[in-house]
């Protein structure tokens, strides 16, 4: 079977953040180009209730598709999917959306890591994972196996997270990995298109 | 860890020796659920972890809870609960008799829910709801109707947000840490097990619910698990799913008819 050796493309991104995250989410998506050609998935911890806020929010922002992760949906390229909230989402080897509704972990629901460990595994080394902002250590664990299977892990840089911790345990526990300011990531994701 | 192979191979000997198929289940999700006990129960191979799944029948039942999600919660989704309060339970109060099927009840949380809303609007006494799942031990717990009492305050304000009429600690005694339902309201259910799976049809209902069982099943599993139920279903009866299902991709969906904003759909 063909093979690209040593190819950086991305087939997906996927942003995690907690606590602080959306701000820079609110950042980030007036900046990105309309002609993205790989899906981002937006996995961020929340209240159940004021369930669309999120996606409404992120929708205003942006020329690119916005809506929820439904079940059973494709991952389709230049969409952005929402993780509903209460649920955790892993990706099928066909590239489509399972929901979960099992065990909290890290206390969160939708988990980081459940998300970044069930994209690795589909896209291996054409995978992006972004832990932004959050108070627990929700994320780590997946972005160690983002990388195990030739991912790129990124991380905001601590410093200009509101709530630093979750990065920081990103920054200590995940070798190696890309440190962006919040200011620069809108421009990095752009460049995963070239 | 484990690969998609293994999974496959782990679930064929399920399939040979113990009689359940998990084949259709989405595989990612059931991957996550075989990985996850792998790790809990501190397999040193997978050769042995499948040895002991294939022949220990006392790990198998354990394999079978774990496998399966049974998180699930009283009044799970307000919004849903007072629909079914408001739109569909008065419409089957006009009926003589109410047969409802609680379909993958887990440990009984959206049974005893039921039964409370069926119970304000006197109507349990003449219901009857079949609560059904695939894990024999489930149904265990489910028959007791003890539910932890640190997620009662949870409860509470759901059934509250469900536009629940009492106080709701009317409902229980606590018994330790555990919170005892007024057995007025299992009174009127039948446990049983049914494998959505493989099992039949078994009665006509006015009433199915069926929420977070068909996300895990691949959508070959979830056609079928429709057709079960339409053939479950009496002409003008309900089906409510969770609150991320739908029946949008089922070729009959079109002989069902949405009930409002809410994940329930009326039989035309």
């Amino acid at each position: 079977m063909a093979q690209t050796i040593g190819s950086t493309s991305c087939e997906a991104l996927i942003i995690g953040g907690s606590a602080g995250s959306l701000d820079v989410l609110l950042e980030i998506f007036p900046a990105l180009r309309s002609d993205i050609r790989f899906p981002i998935v937006i996995v961020v911890h929340r209240k159940p209730s004021n369930e669309s806020l999120l996606t409404d929010l992120l929708k205003s922002r942006t020329t690119l598709a916005v809506g929820e992760a439904d079940e059973k949906a494709f991952l389709i390229p230049g969409k952005v999917f929402i993780v509903p909230a209460d649920y955790h989402m892993l990706i099928e080897e066909d590239r489509s959306i399972s929901l979960d509704y099992s065990e909290k972990v890290n206390y969160s629901r939708p988990s980081i890591d459940v998300t970044f460990q069930s994209a690795a595994e589909v896209f291996k080394d054409k995978l992006v994972c972004i832990l932004l902002s959050g108070s627990n250590s929700d994320g780590v664990e997946g972005l160690k196996c983002v990388n195990r299977l030739g991912g790129r892990a990124v991380i905001q840089n601590p410093n200009t997270a509101i709530m630093p911790y979750m990065p920081q345990q990103a920054v200590i526990n995940v070798k190696p990995h890309v440190i962006l300011d919040s200011h620069d990531m809108a421009q990095y994701i752009n460049k995963l298109n070239d | 860890m484990i690969d998609n192979e293994q999974v496959e191979i782990l679930l064929n000997d399920v399939l040979e020796n113990h009689g359940y198929d998990f084949l259709e289940y989405s595989p990612a999700s059931i991957k996550r659920r075989i990985i996850r006990l792998y790790g809990l129960d501190n397999f040193v191979s997978f050769a042995e972890f499948r040895y002991t799944v294939k022949t220990d029948k006392q790990y198998f039942k354990r394999f079978l809870e774990e496998i399966t999600v049974n998180v699930t919660e009283m009044f799970r989704d307000p919004s849903f609960y007072k629909s079914l309060r408001n739109d569909v339970l008065p419409v089957l109060g006009t009926y003589p008799f109410i047969r409802i099927w609680v379909a993958g009840c887990s440990t009984g949380e959206e049974a005893y829910s039921l039964a409370i809303v069926l119970k304000e609007l006197n109507l349990l006494h003449k219901s009857l709801i079949y609560a059904t799942d695939i894990n024999p031990s489930v149904l265990e717990k489910a028959k007791k109707g003890m539910f932890p009492l640190t997620y009662l305050k949870q409860y509470s304000e759901n059934y509250l947000q469900s536009g629940g009429l009492k106080d709701f600690s009317a409902y229980y005694t606590a018994n330790y840490s555990l919170a005892k339902f007024d057995e007025s309201l299992n009174s009127k259910m039948i446990f049983s097990t049914h494998n959505l799976v493989s099992d039949h049809s078994f009665n006509e209902f006015q009433l199915i619910l069926c929420r977070n069982v068909l996300i895990y099943f691949d959508k070959g599993l979830q056609h079928k698990v429709f057709n079960l139920f339409d053939s479950s279903i009496e002409k003008l009866g309900y089906l409510a799913l969770g609150s991320k299902e739908s029946l949008e991709f089922w070729p009959k969906a079109r002989e069902y008819k949405r009930v409002k904003m809410e994940k329930i759909w009326r039989k035309l």
